[in-house]
């Protein structure tokens, strides 16, 4: 896997581009990303570098996590992340990841992220089905149709769209452009949208190499 | 607003901007690409509809020509947007003048706005310091029609 920065999303905004035409960008305001431990083949069986997003209060961390900071002589952070990597020895517990190296202005980036709830909603919201008339007598407003035939299956078949939680899942914007890294404040601009609410956590990967 | 956003629009923002409201007649200076070359048009009408903040901010200016009603919207703080001059202030009493849009002739007429005698004259100083531009413009615009 690809190293990738945790971040937070701030917000959308627009930027100008050099021809002057209007830019939607979304402000991700990156963690610190400290390596907190590298994995190798002898100890762990894989080799990988374990990350944590934001530094954080004591009292935010239980005893063992704690534990483990105190160990490493880390400031505690959090959420912790890993990420596969064919050799480990290049980065060091305590450090940040390199930043400059991973992110680059005008690269192709995935970010992903929680998408915002939006609790139990029908088959219209949730996949776009039609619905009946309002008025003119109609009784069929909002509900679902048929959910299927008869003695003949004598069941519903799997996977039909039904109401149910909808939002609040992992999703994935693939293939955003970097329109600015500011290492300094810690900050990323990426064109178009992405998934989550304002203070979301996201994490932002560059694109398969296809791409870059 | 987020004061990280702030931060970013803030370099974006323009600070010689002219006081400027709906109902009021406008002329706005337009960086135009043509045929490789760019110029400035100038484009007159009344602002119909004033919306957003920061970086996002338009106005919407009609003008009525050769009898069809055209609507631009403005990205006020774009540099293609080089500059924008109050010709005349009006008083209205709405926010959004979409009335204008099913009025024609002598009923499309806005009052005009009581102002005092310094900002009058900050008005005519303004409208005067274009006048070079604009003789330029209508030719223009003649032409892109």
């Amino acid at each position: 896997m690809r190293l990738g920065l945790m971040g937070k999303k701030v917000g959308m905004t627009q930027v100008f581009d050099k021809n002057g035409l209007a830019v939607p960008v979304t402000v991700v305001k990156l963690g610190e990303n400290i390596v907190t431990e590298t994995k190798t083949k002898e100890k762990h069986g894989y080799t990988a570098v374990q990350v944590g997003g934001f530094k954080v209060k004591e009292k935010k961390l239980n005893k063992p996590e704690l534990g483990a900071f105190k160990k490493k002589e880390l400031a505690p952070m959090e959420p912790l992340k890993e990420y596969r990597v064919d050799d480990v020895s290049s980065y060091k517990v305590g450090e940040a990841l390199p930043l400059e190296t991973i992110l680059t202005e005008g690269m192709k980036v995935d970010v992903r992220g929680k998408s915002i709830g939006k609790g139990f909603q029908g088959t219209i919201k949730r996949y776009n089905a039609g619905r009946g008339p309002m008025s003119h007598g109609s009784k069929f407003h909002r509900s679902m149709g048929s959910i299927g035939a008869g003695t003949t299956p004598g069941r519903v078949v799997r996977g039909l769209h039904m109401p149910g939680h909808m939002g609040d899942d992992n999703t994935c914007a693939r293939k955003l452009t970097v329109v600015r890294v500011d290492a300094e404040k810690g900050l990323l601009l990426v064109k178009g949208a992405i998934p989550g609410a304002k203070g979301g956590l996201v994490v932002v990967t560059p694109s398969i190499t296809k791409w870059n | 607003m987020n004061t990280i956003i702030k931060e970013i629009e803030a370099p974006l923002l323009k600070s010689n901007l002219p006081k400027f409201d709906v109902g009021d007649t406008v002329k706005v200076f337009v960086k135009i690409v043509e045929g490789g070359k760019e110029r400035t048009q100038g484009y007159e009408g009344v602002i119909i509809k004033h919306s957003g903040h920061g970086v996002g901010e338009t106005i919407t200016v009609r003008r009525v020509f050769q009898g069809i009603g055209i609507e631009r919207v403005f990205l006020v703080h774009s540099p293609r947007v080089e500059k924008i001059t109050v010709q005349r202030r009006g008083q209205v009493r709405r926010a959004k003048l979409y009335y204008l849009r099913e009025r024609t002739g002598k009923a499309t007429r806005i009052k005009e706005k009581v102002v005092s005698r310094k900002e009058k004259e900050a008005l005519a100083q303004a409208k005067a310091a274009p006048a070079k531009a604009a003789d330029k413009a209508p030719a223009a615009e003649a032409q892109a029609q």
